[in-house]
């Protein structure tokens, strides 16, 4: 009795109650948009995307201007800043990442510094936090959810035939850079939104990890965008429980869940080849 | 499969000309000149880096073209078929998730219909691989996955079947099975353009030659193309041409005289 009472603690909070919708909602948003991310090759773009996020909320912090807005706009911004710095070809798209985000970081974390008055909202971007989740965190959040599934159900074939076989699907008539522009916009959007609960810094990981860990589960892509964010949202799920027991930072313990699921499915998906291997052996 | 109108038959599909294109400022296809009329059933062939890859992409339209016009039939179906060394075989999908993506256009839900699994299974029956169906691609043998590329070419009915390269890294055995494929093909009235870096084993078989290096060096029969002249301005080697069964016959004239060596 005295368990079942300690397990539903948290539930009397109402703040508890929203990061839990926010994040159980946002781990199935990011291990949608995570399947794509990974077979993409996208992983540094969501890396970098939610650290180039992170001086516009900045921005927004210490200017007083909405954080959708302000960290939205900088999102935007910087997503052209890449694209035109990655056109130059001697450079590359990493290395664009690689400059445009970290100088948008820089100059974030130099706001911190200077305005050190919003530096407790600045923080809460960097690590998440369940305390600031606001009910238009949940609306925003939910929103989002509703369209990248709109996306991915209508736009299903287009999304994979541009996804596995760029050129043969320029060729059969699907406009390849509006699905990459859509697919883009739909994974900055997803950091915007859950960046408050999830944090920028380990937001990346969330892109990538339960997509990772699904991807060893199954070779049909269809099964894929099922298991993918039903990893994310359960560990997001049980990551929050978790993080209120232990007095954790509810980001690092959902990673860290996360984490733990790719190495026991990475360590049954090796034995399960090994068998079948074996197996085979025999014949 | 879509039946072709005879009278359609020498109508032009593709005309390439003076097309060029660069890499930076680097000419890899220079004022080439190229007409592909229907039922045709042709082969590019030139040495790696001569750019036959590259006039492919530009007349698929994925390569820009710097001067010149490819211009093709109004409403031109292409059916691609890349080479299966730039395939992702680790991608999780099966072989119907990959014919069917095919069809894009106007579907909104993404469920694969049964009408739709009939086709596919219609058009692998036809490529004589209608058992393949739910397997995931990695698990097939080297012609099967050429064949399933092919199937998802032929899926969209084209009015053409451009391949490129497709008998590199395949085995003797798969070569004569794609060969053949592509002549039954043809006879059923398709028209074809490849490339290719295999003389003897592909090019030969084919009614028309292109010998390519940036631009075309000779285009006709292989009788009329392979001819150690040609063949020499195209490779930058000298080479011997042999007669065998009726065929032409290249022969590197390095592998003659490291033969005659050893003996």
């Amino acid at each position: 009795m005295i368990f079942a009472v300690d397990i539903f603690e948290p539930y009397g909070y109402q703040f508890f109650q929203n990061g839990l919708v926010v994040a159980t909602i946002a781990g199935a948003l990011c291990g949608l948009l995570g399947v794509f991310v990974i077979l993409r090759g996208m992983s540094y773009i969501g890396h970098g995307l939610s650290h180039a996020v992170f001086g516009g909320a900045a921005a927004s912090a210490v200017l007083r201007v909405n954080y959708f807005l302000g960290a939205g706009f900088w999102g935007l911004i910087s997503g052209l800043l890449i694209a035109r710095v990655a056109r130059r070809r001697v450079i590359g798209a990493d290395a664009a990442i690689g400059v445009v985000t970290t100088a948008s970081f820089a100059l974030g974390l130099a706001l911190m510094n200077r305005y050190g008055q919003a530096s407790k909202s600045i923080e809460a971007v960097l690590f998440g936090s369940v305390l600031g989740v606001k009910v238009e965190d949940i609306y925003a959040v939910a929103f989002v959810a509703l369209l990248g599934l709109a996306v991915v159900v209508l736009g299903y074939r287009k999304l994979l035939f541009s996804t596995f076989d760029r050129d043969v699907a320029q060729v059969s008539n699907v406009r390849v850079s509006l699905v990459e522009g859509v697919l883009l916009v739909m994974i900055s959007l997803t950091i915007l939104v859950t960046m408050r609960v999830i944090g920028t810094l380990l937001i990346s990981a969330l892109l990538v990890i339960p997509a990772a860990s699904a991807r060893m589960t199954t070779n049909s892509f269809s099964r894929l965008l099922f298991v993918s964010p039903l990893i994310g949202s359960v560990t997001c799920f049980v990551g929050m429980n978790l993080s209120y027991h232990l007095d954790t930072s509810a980001s690092a313990t959902i990673i860290l869940l996360d984490a733990i699921v790719f190495v026991v499915v990475y360590a049954v998906a090796g034995t399960r080849n090994r068998m079948k291997m074996a197996s085979l052996g025999h014949l | 499969m879509r039946l072709f109108i005879l009278s359609d038959l020498d109508s032009p599909l593709i005309v390439c000309e003076h097309v060029s294109c660069t890499y930076g400022n680097a000419p890899v296809v220079e004022d080439v000149y190229l007409k592909i009329n229907r039922g045709e059933f042709l082969g590019i062939v030139g040495p790696s880096g001569s750019g036959k890859t590259t006039l492919l992409k530009a007349i698929i339209g994925s390569q820009p073209v710097a001067h010149g016009s490819i211009e093709t039939k109004p409403d031109l179906t292409i059916g691609y078929v890349p080479q299966v060394e730039t395939v992702d075989w680790y991608f999780p999908v099966t072989v119907e998730e990959v014919i069917v993506m095919t069809r894009s256009k106007t579907k909104l839900w993404p469920r694969i219909t049964s009408k739709e699994r009939r086709d596919v299974r219609a058009v692998l029956e036809k490529l004589g691989i209608a058992d393949v169906a739910s397997r995931h691609i990695r698990e097939l043998s080297g012609g099967q996955q050429q064949r399933v590329f092919l199937a998802r070419a032929m899926f969209c009915e084209p009015d053409i079947l451009i391949l490129d390269e497709p008998t590199s890294g395949v085995d003797v055995r798969t070569r004569h099975e794609i060969l053949h494929l592509l002549a039954d093909l043809h006879d059923d009235g398709l028209t074809i353009l490849l490339t290719t870096h295999d003389l003897n084993g592909l090019a030969a078989h084919l009614p028309r030659v292109v010998c390519f290096k940036k631009t075309v060096i000779a285009d006709g029969s292989p009788r009329e193309v392979l001819t150690p002249q040609v063949l020499e301005t195209t490779y930058g080697a000298p080479m011997d041409v042999l007669e065998h069964g009726g065929m032409p016959l290249v022969v590197d004239h390095g592998r003659v005289a490291m033969r005659g060596e050893g003996k």
